[in-house]
């Protein structure tokens, strides 16, 4: 039982439900991204709430709300940029991404510099996760699954073949920017569980490791979100029990969980 | 009185200020089976895309089903294999029979769901093209030529008036080649599908589609392979050779 002690600190518990549903909403996400080569826009992503969070101190705001707004705009600029601009999608995400590194270093260091508050956004502070971030976050993650489930087909469609959803009549444009707009607040609020370094991987490593085992679209999304859950708990746990950062135990988590998938698709 | 599916009234579509389609004239008619034929960079694929309101043409009016092109809404009328898909990515976890579902949905309104009656038509449509054993199979596994069969399966799943396929037998061996025009003539005479096929193999198709649309930018031809063969202009443009090619196997 001393095991699950653990599960007995208010911040322990915090952090296991909003990195659950966390982990979930970036899971269903990363799924859609990662097939449409669109992975990296959660590292980008990451980058613009650096210079969000930087902003939001530089007013006295609590940064995490000051940045959802500034990274849901960045999110729709490197669509436009890529839809209108001829500029590929990898291309567009490293110019808004560079700019908000850029942004939140001159900000950051007009305000006096890096201070410990700054570092825990880049690497992720389980302990800073307050009531009401958890109540966003599964507030987050249930608009995400809702999207999910009543739009599924077009999301399906516009994900495999867009120039065959477009002419089913699906709007695949509102569906992308459904997709990037979900992306950027889920990135916003991953931020405090793993960091902003880390954030990108919370999107990727589930999606690739359930596409080792899936065989539909449907099960792709469910094991994703099985993986990325089961992700965070061990994370948070073996974070705990060897006095680890917690972020980057999640990842690891993570990686380890896809090696092992990869394997078993190897001997099968 | 013959019902008019697509009327293009001096369509010109123009990229970087060259013209890739120049003051084309045509019009297509129910029950017609189009092969659609030209060289690499002809024009073929903007044409497709400008008949399904994906490019707005920079002068003229195509009207598709009576609307203007880029005002249509009707899509569950049209079948649509697209040449290649830019975002596809051989890894994609989905199986032969979810791909072929994605056809149903135009005729869906939301929340769009696939229902037991949807998987009689999508086992139909399997069935058809020869694949209904690889229902299950992962589409990834599959070789080039399957997957071109499963695309088609998901463009004919819902019966379309319209059935538009670009480039459709590129993978496929020249046996399947063949009894995949053959399927298509089967949908054009007892569905009474309208149907605009893309093609490179200029041989086969005579031998089972009514029209040829010859295309180089501007129309070269437009009639029946009947008027094709006999026409000397034709011969002149082709040579007599390549024209014997075209017209010796539609006989």
């Amino acid at each position: 039982m001393e095991l699950l002690d653990f599960l007995t600190y208010g911040f322990i518990q915090r952090a296991i439900i909003a990195g659950c549903f966390i982990a979930l909403a970036c899971s269903i996400l990363g799924v859609q991204l990662v097939l449409r080569k669109l992975s990296l826009i959660g590292d980008g992503l990451s980058h613009v709430t650096f210079g969000g969070v930087a902003l939001g101190m530089v007013f006295g705001f609590y940064p995490i709300y000051f940045a959802i707004p500034v990274v849901v705009l960045c999110s729709v600029g490197i669509l436009k940029l890529s839809e209108k601009a001829k500029i590929y999608a990898d291309a567009a995400i490293g110019i808004v991404s560079s700019l908000g590194i850029a942004t939140g270093v001159i900000l950051a260091s007009k305000s006096g510099g890096f201070n410990v508050d700054l570092f825990s956004y880049l690497f992720g502070n389980i302990l800073a996760i307050s009531n009401l971030d958890v109540v966003i976050s599964i507030f987050v993650s249930l608009i995400v699954l809702i999207v999910i489930f009543f739009f599924y087909s077009e999301i399906f469609s516009v994900t495999f073949d867009e120039e065959f959803a477009k002419a089913s009549g699906i709007n695949a444009n509102t569906i992308n920017l459904i997709l990037v707009i979900m992306t950027a607040i889920t990135v916003v609020l991953a931020m405090k569980i793993v960091g902003i370094m880390l954030t990108s991987a919370l999107l990727i490593l589930p999606a690739v490791s359930s596409f080792q085992v899936a065989r539909s679209f449907k099960g792709s999304f469910l094991i994703a979100s099985f993986i990325g859950v089961l992700a965070v708990v061990t994370g948070v746990f073996v974070s705990f029990l060897l006095n680890l950062p917690s972020g980057a135990c999640i990842i690891v988590v993570n990686f380890l969980f896809l090696c092992s998938l990869f394997f078993y698709k190897s001997l099968k | 009185m013959p019902i008019e599916i697509i009327t293009a009234k001096d369509i010109t579509v123009r990229y970087n200020s060259i013209d890739v389609l120049s003051h084309l004239n045509f019009t297509v008619l129910k029950g017609d089976y189009i092969g659609l034929v030209g060289t690499n960079g002809s024009g073929k694929s903007t044409l497709v895309r400008t008949i399904l309101g994906f490019i707005k043409p920079i002068s003229g009016s195509m009207r598709v089903f009576g609307h203007i092109s880029s005002e249509f809404r009707n899509w569950d009328k049209i079948g649509y294999l697209p040449q290649k898909m830019a975002t596809y990515n051989p890894n994609f976890p989905t199986s032969v029979e979810e791909i072929v579902a994605l056809g149903l949905l135009s005729k869906k309104t939301f929340p769009k769901r696939i229902t037991k009656k949807d998987k009689v038509l999508i086992d139909r449509a399997l069935e058809l093209l020869d694949i209904i054993d690889l229902k299950k199979e992962l589409f990834g596994n599959l070789s080039q030529g399957q997957q071109q069969r499963v695309l088609a399966a998901r463009a004919i799943v819902h019966e379309p008036e319209l059935l538009i396929l670009d480039e459709p037998t590129t993978a496929f061996d020249p046996e399947i080649r063949e009894s995949f025009f053959s399927l298509m003539q089967d949908f054009n005479k007892n569905k009474g599908a309208t149907i605009i096929l893309v093609t490179h193999d200029i041989g086969s198709i005579g031998k089972y589609a009514s029209k040829l649309l010859y295309l180089d930018k501007r129309i070269i031809f437009y009639g029946s392979f009947d008027e094709f063969c006999k026409s000397d202009k034709m011969s002149q443009f082709f040579g007599a050779s390549s024209q014997h090619i075209i017209c010796h196997k539609h006989d």
